[in-house]
């Protein structure tokens, strides 16, 4: 591919192209460096999660402005808001999964609706009356089957995922429906029964944490999460290796700290119009929780390390020795899983299950979240906390042209803009970053 | 997998022998009883047009294909090789034509695909980097700029470095080299030639498939040419000239003795 003639001007780009792809901190060790690196980087396209921040702020202003009587950065709307996204953003981190290997999965709001389903009858105390917790695992353990499944024929036939999963998708639009219609509630089981074990399951995405526990779990969390990332930077530094400077370690922290403290201030804020409603939604650890545990997996372990290498190179995986098929087997039971937690929150919102399940929509929304927050279609690109972000952006437009009154055909049109903006400013900034190396695509 | 006995061979034996090795694919015949000798401490070139039976040859010592007949001596004993991991236990790694590296993980990640070092269950990134930083320091790669940057941001002689770092991190003994210039400008074939004289002052027997007779003659200690899956010569380079490399790999010999040489 490279010949001759190309050679000369491909060093010299080159050169660019390592600028834009290299992350700063490992050009710099002082943080004037690393701000210029990083300005380098983001003029050159590598831009990380920094468009959809500014996004996410732009939406932010012009919303509050523009919303009446500004209610859009009221506590209670900001709460509200993060609740109507959290659906959005667990959907996206399931499709991450399948994003990274350059797959797609369009079975995950079906098949996580299935789950959901599951636990709503599986509580019902005029029938099963199970516990929440297991009627919980039943459902995560069905979506995750029904992943297996699918991952098995997209790997061991050879059949393309987008089939596989369109199948899927009205499959299990079909066993939803079936599913909801068994036992005495006419196609809409509900959480509306009073006992305990039915309210935790209602409670999943709004019910509130004691302002108390809240501040004391999330100060645990910050100084859990602020030890861990001083001490491994400070590892590293000591050790000679590649690592960032100190200030902006201590920037991270803060950061970290930060958000925590506006997260938690906000929630305490009495957001009800009679009585009092505050505290952390449950929804917020949850997220966090599924936030966490995928990074984690994704980014610090062999399992993480073989998705991301599949997804940019197979044929190098399987020369490795890595063994694809089991790799992308357990991607998608896991991608399924999380839409099971993601229609879960679902059900809580709604306070129950019913044939208005929109599979198709959510599936196109959890795409776009995750391609909106920065993780790439093709593969072997992106994090976990892409979905996160992106989730915000589509569930903040959504809120905004909903306090504005806009009708939903609107706000399908906005939010479809957006998408193609995103993904055009991704393949703009990657076609800047990687023009002077195409020999080498 | 014969388990290597503890007696060391002898000075002259090479650290891999091929003996009558025969390969077919249906009705085709692509190696016919070859023998070849690879010493440690030399590089051996392996020459002949398309479809002479290199990359068969180079791939039954590497263990994807299985030969049909013949034997492999390793350091004198025999062994079989039944896959690439056989091969990797004793000592052989292929640094392929495609390099076969992932572009979206940097060079430690790519370094240690599929061998990845765990510490309490998760990756142990700060020993990887360590170990990965002092293999690329041996062969005086200095021209990356950190061992943390993307595949996708190095220069294609910075990517052979890296696949030979990577094939030379588990202390190979023999490593494999499929067209390792093909697709490089001048700096960067010089680049990899210079990789592969150190590896050969490291000791480790280095053979390299090539077509360009440039390379072969700056860097073989060995030549062998094969013409139509029969190894048809195999001398020092000194005992050749471009003009008889070329005569045994277009004719195989015809209009010399034939034969093979002893080295």
């Amino acid at each position: 591919m490279a010949s001759a003639p190309e050679e000369a001007p491909d060093l010299t780009a080159a050169a660019q192209a390592a600028q834009a792809e290299v992350p700063p901190e490992l050009v710099a060790q002082t943080f004037g460096e690393y701000a210029r690196a990083y300005v380098s980087r983001v003029r050159n396209g590598g831009a990380g999660v920094l468009p959809v921040v500014v996004g996410l702020i732009a939406i932010m202003v012009v919303f509050e402005v523009i919303s009446p009587r500004h209610v859009f950065l009221s506590a209670g709307n900001l709460v509200n808001l993060f609740e109507q996204s959290s659906v959005f953003m667990v959907l996206a981190m399931a499709e991450t999964f399948a994003l990274l290997l350059g797959e797609i999965d369009l079975s995950v709001g079906y098949v996580g609706a299935c789950g959901a389903v599951i636990a709503v009858q599986l509580v019902q105390p005029v029938t099963t009356n199970w516990p929440w917790w297991a009627a919980i695992a039943a459902a995560l353990a069905f979506c995750a089957a029904v992943g297996a499944v699918q991952g098995t024929i997209i790997t061991r036939l050879g059949i393309p995922s987008f089939i596989v999963t369109l199948a899927g998708f009205l499959i299990f639009n079909g066993v939803m429906l079936i599913l909801l219609l068994l036992g005495p509630f006419s196609g809409f089981p509900n959480l509306g029964a009073p006992s305990p074990n039915v309210q935790v399951l209602y409670n999943l995405m709004a019910g509130t944490i004691d302002p108390t526990v809240s501040w004391i779990a999330m100060a645990a969390i910050v100084f859990g999460l602020g030890a861990i990332l001083w001490f491994s930077d400070q590892r590293r530094r000591r050790s000679g290796l590649v690592a960032p400077p100190v200030s902006l370690t201590l920037i991270k922290i803060a950061l970290i700290a930060g958000a925590g403290i506006v997260v938690v201030a906000i929630s305490d804020i009495n957001r009800a119009n009679f009585g009092t409603l505050a505290g952390v939604p449950w929804v917020v650890p949850i997220v966090l929780g599924v936030l966490g545990a995928w990074t984690i997996l994704l980014e610090r372990t062999q399992f993480g390390r073989y998705v991301y290498a599949i997804g940019g190179n197979p044929e190098a995986a399987r020369r490795a020795g890595i063994n694809l098929a089991l790799i992308r087997t357990i991607a998608f039971a896991l991608c399924s899983m999380t839409a099971g937690i993601g229609l879960l929150l679902y059900a809580s919102y709604i306070g129950g299950m019913s044939n208005n399940v929109q599979g198709g929509q959510l599936v196109l929304f959890a795409v776009a979240a995750a391609v909106i927050g920065g993780t790439s279609l093709f593969g072997g690109r992106g994090k976990v906390i892409h979905g996160v972000l992106g989730g915000l952006v589509i569930g903040g437009i959504y809120n905004g042209m909903y306090l504005q009154g806009l009708d939903v055909q609107r706000i399908f049109i906005v939010t479809g803009l957006v998408l193609l903006a995103a993904v055009t400013i991704d393949s703009l900034s990657r076609r800047a970053a990687s023009s002077g190396t195409a020999t080498r695509v | 997998m014969a388990q290597l006995t503890a007696d060391s061979p002898p000075a002259t034996e090479p650290l891999l022998k091929v003996r009558g090795l025969e390969k077919h694919f249906g009705a085709v015949q692509a190696l016919y009883a070859v023998d070849l000798d690879l010493p440690a401490g030399q590089v051996t070139a392996l020459c002949g047009d398309n479809g002479a039976g290199k990359s068969v040859l180079i791939k039954c010592i590497s263990g994807v294909y299985q030969a049909d007949h013949g034997h492999i001596f390793w350091e004198g004993q025999p062994v079989h090789i039944h896959n690439t991991r056989d091969a990797a236990r004793l000592g052989v790694e292929t640094v392929y034509q495609d390099l076969a590296l992932c572009d979206n993980l940097d060079i430690v990640q790519n370094m240690f695909l599929g061998r990845e070092l765990l510490r309490r269950r998760l990756l142990d990134e700060d020993e990887m980097e360590r170990r990965a930083a002092k293999t690329l320091a041996g062969l005086r790669v200095t021209t990356v700029r950190s061992i943390r940057q993307p595949v996708a941001s190095l220069s294609g002689g910075q990517r052979q470095s890296v696949a030979v770092a990577k094939a030379v991190m588990w202390n190979s003994k023999l490593v494999i080299m499929d067209e390792p210039t093909a697709a490089l400008g001048v700096n960067q074939t010089r680049m990899v030639l210079d990789l592969l004289k150190r590896l050969r002052d490291r000791g480790l027997a280095v053979v390299v498939i090539s077509h360009n007779l440039n390379d072969v003659f700056e860097v073989a200690d060995r030549i062998a040419v094969l013409y139509l899956g029969r190894m048809v010569i195999q001398d020092k380079a000194a005992a050749f000239d471009r003009q008889k490399v070329v005569e045994y790999m277009t004719t195989g010999g015809m209009s010399r003795s034939g034969g093979q040489a002893a080295s």
